[in-house]
C-alpha cells in the first residue's frame, strides 16, 4: 500500500515585482515522481535549494502542486474538501523547536492538536499519555517547554505531532540545532515511532550519519530526484555524492579511503562495527 | 595579545527567585592566532560565555582583561573593543536589514567611520572570503538563499576585520558542502590573516578537523581545555555529559579493543586512514 504517490510533481514560487507587472518564476521541484510505502522510513538528502523542503511541504498540503498531483493515503492534495483529513494524516516537524511550542505546559502544547480537531477531553489525554509516552517525555509533562533542552524541546514537538495519530511524520532537519545527545535522542524516538507503531517517515537532514537505517535514501538535486535506494547503495557512490555538495557518513569515507590505498575493504560499510569487523577479517588473513 | 578572563561568575535573573548559575569560576586565556573549538550540550553556558569576550555582558564578579587592560575600567574604549572581538550569533542571518547585500555589509565598516572608499573595499574583501559572487551585490538580502544569507550575514561581521572571530555554529543548516566551504574559507583566514577564531560548534567532526585546542562547557563551568585529541581521549566522559568524540576515535578504540594496535588519539579520517593503513601494511611485511 503506498501512503504518499505523485506524479510528475512541479512546483514555482512565483514572486512579484514591485509595481507587480512582472513576475519572476523559480522552479523548485521539476517533475518529481515518487512512491512511498505504508511503514517505509525514507531519508531525502540533498543541498541547500535543492527542494527538499518544497516537496516536504507537500505532502500535507502545506503547498499544493503547480503542476502534476500527489495523493497522501489516497486524498488528491490539492481537494480543499480532504485538507483537515490530510493534516491529520501526515504531521510536520521542523527544524527550529522553539517556533512549534506554544503551550505554557508541555502536556497542554501536546493536547492542542487533537483538541483543535475537536476530540472529547477523555480522549484527548489518552492520547497526550501515549505520545508523551512514545517520546519518553512523561516525566517533564507538568514542566515548561522552555526549560527544556533542545532534544527534549523536539520529542515534545514530536508528541503533539503523534496526538493527532497521524500515518506519517515528516521531519525536516530536526536535529540541525541540536547537541550531539540531542541528536540521538531525536533519532531513536523517530526509529522507534517507525519500527513500533509502523509510521511512516520522512526524514530530512544534512548529517549522514542518521541517514543509515533508513529503508531507502533519496537524493534530490535542482528539484529533481538525482538517485535512490537504500543506503548501502548510496554511500557507495562517493563522487558522485561529493559533485552533488553532500557527504558520505564517516566510517563509510574512512572505509573509502582503504579501499583506495588498496585494502580489499567490501563496498557499501556504514557502521563502525561492520569496518572494524572488515578490518579484522582482513588483518586475520595475513 | 590575548582575552584572559578570570574567575568570571555570571548568574541569570539575580536577586530574585529565578536566580541561575550560567557560568561558575571561569579562568580562561584566549592567546591571539589561535583556533579553538568550544563544545557542550545546550545549557552549559557556552553563549553566555562567548558574549562575556565583546562585553556584551557584564559578569557578576570577575574580570575581563583585552590586552593586559580590564574592560571594566572607567577609560576603557568598549566600542573599540567590538571592533577587534567580531561575534557572530546563531542563524545571524536572521540580522540581515539593509536593501542590498552589499549595503548590508557596508554597514559595520560605515559605522566604524571610513571612508567610502575604504568601506567599498572591505565589503568586496569579505563578500570574496564567503565566495558570494559580485551579480548578488545588489541583490535584497532577503531574496537570496538560505546559505547565501548565512555568508552575507558572516561577511558583515569579517568586514570590520576583527581580531577575534567568534562564531556560534556558524554551519547549522548548510548542507555539507556549504558547511566545508565557510569552515575552509575561514581556516585559510586564521591562517593567513593570523587572527584568532572561537568555533562554537554541536559538531563533533568539524571541531576535529578544524580546531586545535578544544574548550569543553558543563554545567556553567570548564570541564576540559587542552589540545583537541587529548579532550577526545575523554570520550566516555565527553558522552556522560552529552557530548561525544568524532566516529574516528570510536572505530580506533573498537579496533584497538579487536587486538589491532593503532594510535587511538587520531581523530581525522585521513589521519586514522593512514595509520590503519601502515598497522596492516606493516603486518603484511612481517608475516
Amino acid at each position: 500500500m503506498s501512503i504518499i504517490k505523485s506524479t510528475r510533481l512541479v512546483y514555482d514560487y512565483v514572486r512579484l515585482s514591485e509595481d507587480e507587472k512582472s513576475e519572476e518564476i523559480s522552479r523548485a521541484i521539476n517533475g518529481v515522481d515518487i512512491e512511498v510505502l505504508d511503514g517505509e522510513f525514507i531519508a531525502i538528502l540533498g543541498h541547500n535549494g535543492s527542494g527538499k523542503s518544497t516537496f516536504a511541504k507537500h505532502i500535507n498540503a502545506l503547498l499544493t502542486p503547480t503542476e502534476g498531483t500527489l495523493w497522501l493515503d489516497g486524498m488528491d492534495t490539492q481537494d480543499r474538501e480532504f485538507l483537515w483529513q490530510i493534516r491529520q494524516t501526515a504531521g510536520m516537524v521542523f527544524q527550529n523547536p522553539d517556533n512549534q511550542i506554544i503551550g505554557t505546559v508541555v502536556e497542554e502544547d501536546v493536547g492542542f492538536g487533537p483538541e483543535n480537531m475537536g476530540i472529547e477531553t477523555g480522549e484527548i489525554w489518552n492520547r497526550v499519555n501515549d505520545a508523551l509516552e512514545a517520546v519518553d517525555m512523561n516525566a517533564f509533562r507538568k514542566k515548561s517547554p522552555n526549560k527544556l533542552s533542545g532534544g527534549q524541546k523536539q520529542r515534545v514537538a514530536i508528541a503533539g505531532v503523534l496526538a493527532m495519530k497521524p500515518k506519517c511524520i515528516v521531519l525536516d532537519e530536526p536535529t540541525a540545532m541540536l547537541d550531539p545527545l540531542g541528536r540521538k535522542e531525536v533519532l531513536q524516538t523517530v526509529r522507534e515511532l517507525n519500527r513500533r507503531e509502523k509510521v511512516t517517515v520522512i526524514y530530512i537532514t544534512h548529517n549522514m550519519e542518521e541517514v543509515i537505517h533508513a529503508d531507502r535514501v533519496i537524493v534530490m538535486d535542482g528539484g529533481q530526484i538525482r538517485m535512490q535506494g537504500t543506503p548501502g547503495e548510496i554511500f557507495s557512490k562517493v563522487t558522485e555524492l561529493k559533485s552533488l555538495g553532500l557527504e558520505v557518513p564517516a566510517v563509510t569515507e574512512l572505509a573509502y579511503c582503504l579501499k583506495e590505498k588498496g585494502l580489499q575493504i567490501r563496498e557499501g560499510i556504514l557502521t563502525i562495527d561492520e569496518l572494524v569487523d572488515e578490518v579484522c577479517r582482513l588483518s586475520s588473513k595475513i | 595579545m590575548s582575552i584572559k578572563l578570570e574567575n568570571i561568575n555570571y548568574a541569570y535573573s539575580v536577586d530574585t527567585i529565578m536566580e541561575s548559575a550560567a557560568l561558575v569560576d571561569i579562568n580562561l586565556e584566549i592567546e591571539a592566532g589561535s583556533f579553538i573549538g568550544l563544545i557542550g550540550h545546550t545549557g552549559s553556558g557556552k553563549s553566555t560565555l562567548i558574549q562575556h569576550l565583546n562585553g556584551l555582558i557584564k559578569p557578576t564578579s570577575g574580570n575581563i582583561y583585552y590586552n593586559g587592560k580590564n574592560i571594566y575600567d572607567k577609560d576603557f574604549n568598549m566600542r573599540n573593543l567590538r571592533t577587534h572581538v567580531g561575534l557572530v550569533f546563531q542563524y545571524p542571518e536572521y540580522q540581515l536589514f539593509e536593501e542590498t547585500v552589499f549595503e548590508d555589509v557596508c554597514f559595520g565598516p560605515k559605522n566604524l567611520g571610513l571612508g567610502a572608499d575604504e568601506v567599498r573595499a572591505r565589503a568586496e574583501y569579505a563578500l570574496d572570503i564567503v565566495g558570494i559572487d559580485k551579480e548578488l551585490y545588489n541583490k535584497s538580502p532577503f531574496e537570496i538563499s538560505g546559505g547565501q544569507k548565512r555568508r552575507v550575514a558572516i561577511a558583515g561581521v569579517l568586514a570590520m576585520q576583527p581580531e577575534y572571530l567568534i562564531l556560534d555554529e556558524p554551519t547549522a543548516g548548510l548542507d555539507p558542502g556549504g558547511k566545508g566551504e565557510i569552515l575552509n574559507q575561514i581556516a585559510i583566514l586564521q591562517k593567513e590573516k593570523n587572527i584568532t577564531v572561537i568555533l562554537v560548534s554541536h559538531s563533533m567532526e568539524d571541531v576535529a578537523k578544524y580546531v586545535e585546542r578544544i574548550i569543553v562547557m558543563n554545567q556553567g563551568r570548564i570541564l576540559y581545555d587542552d589540545e583537541t585529541r587529548k579532550v577526545f581521549a575523554h570520550y566516555k566522559e565527553l558522552e556522560s555529559i552529552g557530548l561525544a568524540a568524532p566516529q574516528v576515535t570510536y572505530i580506533l578504540n573498537k579496533l584497538k579493543e579487536s587486538g589491532i594496535a593503532v594510535d587511538t588519539s587520531l581523530i581525522t579520517i585521513e589521519d586514522a586512514c593512514r595509520e590503519i593503513y601502515d598497522k596492516m601494511a606493516g603486518a603484511e611485511r612481517k608475516s
